[in-house]
Parts: structure tokens; sequence; C-alpha cells
């Protein structure tokens, strides 16, 4: 393992420390419960809107809080969901008497640490309410699984709801825009190389030269099936194809996030792009908004995720509204 | 047997030493068919756990109350809330410090295995730690000697009994009939916990 940390242990509260070296004037950090404050939470009257979630994912959470996104992130161990405590300090550190939203990915753990959390910040007064996001198509059968992960969408539901609570939206609403927004969210990636958890010190799995892992989540855990590499052409349509037939995305506009995970160059999310921007004008979808970068990323691992949202007036109004994060800004 | 926090700590520190002698083999099993921490989490919440003072506590039930309170927030993932919520609710349920005898210890067991079915939403056959509890507390309630090693016995026997199941909770679930071949990780440290209540509670 080769790494640039100085001990496996140290590796999520030394990236903190970075931060709060970096934008001392932007983001407060709390050491001891690993959170990432922006500087103007609590904003009297403002629905806190909160997320957080296993650490590796960067800019996932951190990077997206600052007005107009997030007021706090909770920064777990590398890929280990933070504990109750944590996200209760949370809950007190943003909460303005507006109540909070939790914003959570659906990983079993998460979902149970943030939902101890809610239930000893509701005893505390609290108004709390959140919503799962759960947007991978990879996941076919619910039945028989924890359900679908949450992914990429999670960015554009963060984004979204937190442009509606800087609006002046109350939690209910907030909570109703990013319930939606999560429902509207279909993703699909692939990894083509596997990533190293600093304390295991060896990558997750093994993917030969000529392998790539298909329908993967975000925590380098192996995904549906084990394909043979292709070209990109034909990648994007392993990706598209099942997002299209999961959800009918023609009748609405469609925000479109190219999103890679961690070890894939630009110059690759924008060839990718190219082709996934093809294949949805061939079937008749209407990109409105994109982006295209890494934004979930899983540690150093090589690959991409596509997601599409369908849209309504008020997301794309609240997508489109100033967001001042190290992550995101227009 | 006396209950008392010095004996449940004896209990909780012989499982956290297990646990730091197992991380590689919990880690590894975790690799496989998860996301490579449950090695690290345990060994975070039980080294925790085990830097307890019993001396500091009143009661057996305070002390097991603290340890679940510890785990919940020094763990993460999904083993704090459920090991947490083990203990929490077995703490609750045990009697007052003094003598113990199997009928005494079993609604505590009961009661901290169906917090972790209420907690994880899972049942038998999932490939998780209930595949260890569940035969181990039933296996506790069935012998007519020695209890603590029927259970430890049954747990055993359960963690080897999720080797070739499908995962149908937790991040294992995702790998679908790919999770089959493997122990469950979380059923792997029950049975650690279980293993060191025999040879400490027994």
């Amino acid at each position: 393992m080769k790494k640039l940390i100085n001990d496996p242990g140290t590796v999520v509260a030394d990236a903190l420390r970075g931060m709060a070296a970096a934008h001392p004037g932007t983001l407060k950090i709390d050491h001891a419960n690993r959170l990432v404050i922006s500087i103007d939470a609590p904003r009297p009257g403002k629905v806190a809107v909160i997320s957080g979630g296993g650490s590796g994912h960067e800019p996932l959470h951190s990077g997206f809080v600052g007005p107009g996104m997030l007021d706090v992130a909770v920064a777990g161990e590398v890929f280990t969901s933070p504990t109750p405590d944590q996200v209760l300090a949370a809950l007190q550190a943003a909460d303005s008497g507006a109540g909070a939203l939790l914003i959570v990915k659906n990983y079993t753990g998460d979902v149970m640490n943030f939902e101890m959390a809610g239930e000893l910040a509701a005893a505390e007064g609290i108004d709390v309410a959140s919503v799962i996001v759960a947007d991978d198509v990879a996941v076919t059968d619910s039945l028989y699984t924890a359900g679908r992960r949450g992914v990429g969408g999670t960015v554009v539901v963060e984004k979204v709801a937190g442009a509606a609570a800087q609006a002046g939206c109350t939690l209910a609403e907030v909570t109703a825009l990013a319930q939606r927004t999560a429902d509207a969210a279909r993703s699909m990636g692939l990894a083509l190389t596997s990533c190293t958890v600093p304390a295991a010190g060896r990558p997750t799995f093994d993917l030969a030269d000529d392998e790539i892992e298909l329908g993967i989540g975000i925590h380098g855990e192996p995904g549906r099936s084990r394909e043979q590499i292709a070209p990109v052409r034909e990648l994007a349509a392993r990706l598209v194809t099942p997002i299209l037939e999961d959800l009918d995305f023609t009748d609405a506009p469609v925000i479109v996030l190219c999103n890679g995970m961690g070890g894939t160059p630009l110059i690759e999310l924008y060839g990718l792009y190219a082709e996934v921007s093809d294949l949805l004008a061939a079937q008749g979808v209407q990109i409105a908004r994109n982006l295209v970068g890494n934004y979930v990323t899983s540690l150093e691992m090589a690959g991409a995720s596509v997601t599409l949202v369908k849209a309504d007036d008020e997301m794309l109004e609240y997508w489109d509204a100033p967001v001042s994060t190290t992550g995101l800004q227009w | 047997m006396e209950l008392s926090p010095q004996i449940l700590a004896g209990w909780l520190r012989a499982f956290a030493a297990d646990i730091a002698e197992n991380e590689a083999l919990l880690t590894d099993l975790d690799r496989q068919i998860g996301d490579a921490d449950h090695g690290a989490n345990m060994v975070r919440g039980t080294t925790a756990v085990a830097q307890l003072d019993p001396a500091d506590f009143a009661d057996g039930r305070s002390y097991v109350k603290k340890a679940a309170m510890t785990l919940i927030s020094t763990v993460g993932g999904a083993s704090g809330p459920l090991y947490g919520t083990l203990l929490l609710r077995l703490g609750s349920a045990l009697p007052d410090d003094g003598p113990i005898d199997q009928a005494g210890w079993l609604p505590a067991l009961r009661a901290g295995v169906e917090g972790v079915v209420a907690r994880g939403k899972a049942g038998p056959g999932d490939k998780t730690m209930l595949d260890a509890l569940i035969p181990a507390v039933e296996a506790f309630e069935a012998a007519t000697d020695q209890p603590w090693q029927a259970a430890a016995e049954a747990a055993a026997a359960g963690r080897d009994a999720t080797v070739p199941m499908i995962a149908h909770k937790g991040r294992a679930s995702y790998l679908g009939e790919r999770s089959a071949g493997v122990a469950d990780p979380g059923a792997t440290s029950s049975a650690l916990l279980i293993e060191a209540a025999a040879r400490t509670l027994a």
C-alpha cells in the first residue's frame, strides 16, 4: 500500500486538519465529533441540511458544506458510517429551531446510525426529518438485499435540498423536495480497478488487467458482475441502458452526473460523457443540466458512474441557485 | 456465579482480546463480501470497552449499558448499533447483582438478540450475526448442563453454517449469489462473543 498518510488510524483526522488549514474563512471543523460545519451555521430561521457517511467519498460530503448546500457534513471512518453521537452533535450544531433534514445514503450502517441519532435528537426537542437516497439500479432484487444503495444521486439531492433551505423553505417543504429528487434519481457505476482501504492495506477485490466490475457501489465492494473491458462507447451503454430500463426519462428535463470514482482522469470522464450524451439524445432524453467530474468517489478507484435525475421546474430552479462550497460553486 | 461489574468486565475484556487476535481474519472475511473494515471497527470499539473500569460502576447492569453506549459511539458502521443494541437490551434485562444461574441469564440473552432483530430487521438465514446468536440462545436454553459451553458450540456451528448462505441483509447482500462461500464476518465476531462468555461466565 502506497498512500500519502501518516498512519491508517489517522487518515480521517489528518484530512480534517487539512480542511481546517485550507478553509478557515468558510468552514468550522469540530475535530472531536468529526464535523465539517458551514461558517454561517446555524442561521436563524433556516432549516439545517445535514448529511454524512463513511469517509473516502470526497468531495462527498464535506466538500458540499457551505451556503446553498449542506450546513454540516459528518465524517465516519473510511467507508464506515459515523456514529449516532456524532450525528447528534451535528444536529445540535446546526439546528436553529427551524428543524433539520438528514440526507442518508441507503446503507445498512448509515441508516441505523442516523436513525438512532434522529431518535436522540427528537428526545431533545429538535425537529428532525430524514430522506434516504437509494438510486443504484445495479441492485435489482430489493426483497433479498438491503435495497438499492445511495450513490451519485446524493449530490443532486444535497444541492436541491440545500438551495431550498437557503431560500427559506420549511422543513416539510425541504423534505418533500429532497424526497422527490431522491425518488427521481437513478445511477449505475463500474470499476476499472479496486481501491485500498487504509486499515485493510490491500485492495478490496482483485481485477485482472482486462476486467471491469459492473454495478459497483461506492465502498470498493464488488459489484454485480465481472466483465471484459470494452471501448467506452460500449461501457457507456452498459451504464445508461439499465437506467433507462428502470425509469422513463423522455418526458422531463434531466440532470446528468458523469461521475469519476477517484482514479479516473477527466479526459476519460469527458470521453464517457460524449458517449452518454449521444446515447441519451438517441433515446429522446433531453439533458437540461450536467456535471462531469469526481463528486462521489471510492478512494483511488478507477471507474465511473452515471446518474440521471428526472427533474421538474422546481428542482432545476434550486439546482441553478447559487452555491458556495469547496466541491461545487456557481 | 455471582453477577457483578467485575465478572462482566472479564467477559467483555476476553472478547476484546479475541477480537484483537482475530482482527486480520475479520477484516479478510469482510474484504471478500463486504468492505474490509469489520476487524478495525470491532478492535476500536472493544478496546474502548476494555478500558472501562468495572470499579466505576454500581452494578453489572450499569456496566453493560455503558459498554453498549461505548460500542455505539466508537464502532460505527452497522456493527456499532447492532452490538450496542445487543448489550443495551441484554444489560437492561439483567437481574440485580448476586447469584445468577441459567434461568437468570436466559431473559437477558433473549432480550439482547431480540434487540438485534429489531434494529437490523434481519432473521435466521440472512447470513448475519443472528445466525450465530439465535442458535446460541436456543442451545443455552435447551442445555441441561454447561449452558454456556452449549451456546458457544452452537454459535460456532451457526457461524460455519453461514459459509454457503447467500446474504440477504447488509452490504454482502449486494453480491447476491457471489456472497456464498465465505463465513459472515458478523457471525464470526458474534461467535467470539459467546465463546468468550463460555470461558468467563460459566
